[in-house]
C-alpha cells in the first residue's frame, strides 16, 4: 500500500472509486425523483423514507465526503495534466482521435458542481436538512412543483443534465478502465453500458421539469 | 506538387522558436515525407541557410526514431504509419503543411523538430527488462506459452517507442508506452517474476519525469502507428494496483 496515492494511477483510483460511488447515488436519486411523476403520495412516501431511514442518515455525510474527494482530486489531477503539456500545438486535430466528453471532463464536472450548489440551497436545505436539524421542512411536492414550474429554473436544470450526461457517458466506462477491469472485449460493452446508464439518468432527471412545465401533474394525482 | 511548408524553427533548447514558411515546388507525390524534407534541406543548404533538423533513422517504420506533428496529427494524416512511411500523395497540390515538434514537458525541444525522448529510455531502465542467467542459448519452446498470451504480448511488443502517444495525449501522458511495455512482459512466464516490481518502478519513473496522467481519452491509441490498444493501459493499471495493494 506504501504511498499508492502519491502515484498518478493511485490518484485515478480515488477518482474512479469516488466516481462510481456517485454513479450509484445518482441512480438512487433519479429513482426517488421519478416517484414525483407516479403520484404526489408516492413522492411524499419516498421523501419520508429519505428523511427517516437510518442507513440514509449515515450515507449523507459519506456522500458529501465522496463529492469533496472527487472534486479535490479532479483539481489535483487536472493541474498536473496541464503542466505536462505546457506548449500547445498551433494546429490541433483532437476531435479526430478522442471523444469531446473525454477531453472536457473537468469543465463538465464544474457545470455539474455549479448546479449542485444551487440544488443544495433550493431543495436539500429546505427538505432533508430541516429534518436533520429539527427545523421546518417545506412541503416537498409543492416545492418541486413550484421550482420546476418556472421555466428559467427548468432551463438551468436541463443544461446541468446535459453536462451530467456527457460526464457520465465517459466517466462510467473510464472508471472501469482505471480500475484495470477492462480489456479489448469489454471496452465496447462498457462504453455501451455507459451510454445506456447516462441516457437513463439524463432522461429520468429531465422528465421531472418537463412533467411539471407541461402541466401534466393533475393527470397523476 | 507545389507546397507551402510552415515549419517550427528553434536554434536550441533555450531559444524561443517560431514558425518559418518555405515554398517548395516540383515535389513528386511518390516521395516520402522525410524525402520531401531532404529536398527542402538541400535547397536551404544551397541557399546558404541552416537546414531543418529532424529525427529519423531506419526510414522503414520500425525504429521509432522519426516523429513530427503534421497538420495537427502525430505522424501526419495517414493512419497506422510512421512519418517515414508517409507519402506526399496523402496531401493535395498547393497544400499548406504545418510541421511541429512533439509537445510535452517530458520531451523538451533540442533543435527545430528534434525533441529529447531520453525520458522513455529512463522509464525502460527502471523496469522494462527481464533478468536472465547468461549461458548458452535456451531451447526454443522450452517454456510453453499459450497462443492467446503470446499474441497479446506480441501486440504490445510492437511498440517502437516513437512517442506519438505522448505527443497526442492532451496530458502528455506516457501510459500507452508504459502500458505496452509492462503488458508485453507481464503476459509471458519470463516476465512474471519481476512483474510487480516492474510496474511500480516504471510508473514511479514516469510520474517523476513529468508525464501527465491518463484520462482515458483514447487519443493515443488512435494515433499510435502500431495501433496499440488501450487495453494494455487497463492491464498496466491492474498490474500496478495489485502490486501496490499487495505490498
Ligand atoms: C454526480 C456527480 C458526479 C459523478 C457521478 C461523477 C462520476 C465520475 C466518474 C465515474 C469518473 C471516471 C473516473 C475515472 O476515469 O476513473 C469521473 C471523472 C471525473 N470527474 Fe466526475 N463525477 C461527478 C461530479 C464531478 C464534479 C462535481 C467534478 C468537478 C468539478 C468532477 C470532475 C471529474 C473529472 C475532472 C474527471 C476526470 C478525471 C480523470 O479522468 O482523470 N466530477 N467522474
Ligand atoms: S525512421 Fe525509423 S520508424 Fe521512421
Amino acid at each position: 500500500m506504501s504511498n499508492i496515492f502519491s502515484s498518478s494511477i493511485g490518484k485515478k483510483l480515488i477518482m474512479s472509486i469516488s466516481g462510481l460511488f456517485l454513479v450509484v447515488f445518482l441512480l438512487l436519486h433519479v429513482s426517488i425523483n421519478f416517484t414525483a411523476i407516479i403520484s404526489e403520495k408516492a413522492y411524499m412516501a419516498a421523501c419520508n423514507f429519505m428523511d427517516t431511514n437510518i442507513l440514509i442518515q449515515i450515507m449523507v455525510p459519506v456522500l458529501a465526503a465522496g463529492f469533496a474527494i472527487h472534486i479535490i482530486y479532479s483539481l489535483i489531477i487536472t493541474m498536473k495534466n496541464l503542466r505536462a503539456r505546457p506548449v500547445s500545438y498551433a494546429v490541433g486535430n483532437e476531435a479526430k482521435a478522442s471523444s469531446w466528453a473525454s477531453r472536457n471532463m473537468f469543465v463538465l464536472g464544474l457545470i455539474v458542481f455549479g448546479f449542485l450548489a444551487l440544488h443544495l440551497t433550493h431543495f436539500w436545505a429546505k427538505m432533508q436538512l430541516q429534518h436533520f436539524i429539527g427545523g421546518h421542512p417545506e412541503e416537498a411536492y409543492k416545492l418541486v412543483k413550484e421550482l420546476f414550474g418556472t421555466w428559467y429554473y427548468a432551463a438551468v436544470y436541463v443544461v446541468w443534465v446535459g453536462a451530467l450526461y456527457f460526464h457520465l457517458s465517459h466517466g462510467f466506462w473510464s472508471a472501469f478502465q482505471t480500475l484495470g477491469t477492462n480489456n479489448s472485449k469489454w471496452l465496447p460493452r462498457l462504453q455501451c453500458i455507459a451510454k445506456v446508464y447516462a441516457v437513463i439518468v439524463a432522461l429520468g432527471f429531465v422528465s421531472i421539469p418537463v412533467y411539471f412545465l407541461m402541466g401534466l401533474d393533475p393527470l397523476f394525482p | 506538387m507545389k507546397l507551402k511548408l510552415k515549419i517550427w524553427r528553434q536554434k536550441n533548447a533555450k531559444a524561443k522558436g517560431g514558425f518559418e514558411t518555405y515554398d517548395l515546388e516540383g515535389v513528386s507525390p511518390d516521395t516520402s515525407f522525410l524525402e520531401m524534407l531532404d529536398i527542402l534541406n538541400d535547397k536551404l543548404i544551397r541557399e546558404g541557410k541552416e537546414p531543418v533538423a529532424f529525427d529519423h533513422d531506419c526510414r522503414e517504420g520500425i525504429c521509432g526514431m522519426c516523429s513530427l506533428y503534421i497538420n495537427g496529427r502525430a505522424h501526419g494524416p495517414d493512419d497506422e504509419v510512421t512519418t517515414c512511411q508517409l507519402h506526399m500523395r496523402k496531401f493535395k497540390d498547393g497544400d499548406t503543411i504545418t510541421v511541429e515538434p512533439w509537445r510535452s514537458a517530458a520531451f523538451p525541444v533540442i533543435k527545430d523538430l528534434v525533441v529529447n525522448r531520453y525520458a522513455f529510455d529512463q522509464i525502460l531502465q527502471a523496469g522494462g527488462f527481464i533478468s536472465v542467467n547468461t549461458g548458452g542459448v535456451p531451447d526454443g519452446n522450452a517454456i510453453p506459452i499459450g497462443k492467446e498470451d503470446a499474441d497479446e504480448s506480441m501486440d504490445a511488443a510492437a511498440c517502437i517507442g516513437c512517442g506519438a502517444c505522448v505527443a497526442t495525449c492532451k496530458n502528455g501522458s506516457a501510459m500507452l508506452f508504459v502500458g505496452a511495455r509492462v503488458s508485453s512482459l507481464a503476459k509471458l512466464p519470463q516476465g512474471k517474476i519481476e512483474a510487480a516490481r516492474r510496474a511500480k518502478a516504471m510508473v514511479a519513473k514516469m510520474d517523476e519525469l513529468g508525464f501527465g496522467g491518463c484520462t482515458n481519452t483514447q487519443a493515443c491509441e488512435a494515433e499510435c502507428p502500431k495501433s496499440i490498444s488501450i487495453a494494455h493501459i487497463a492491464r498496466l493499471n491492474r498490474e500496478f494496483l495489485c502490486a501496490k495493494l499487495g505490498d
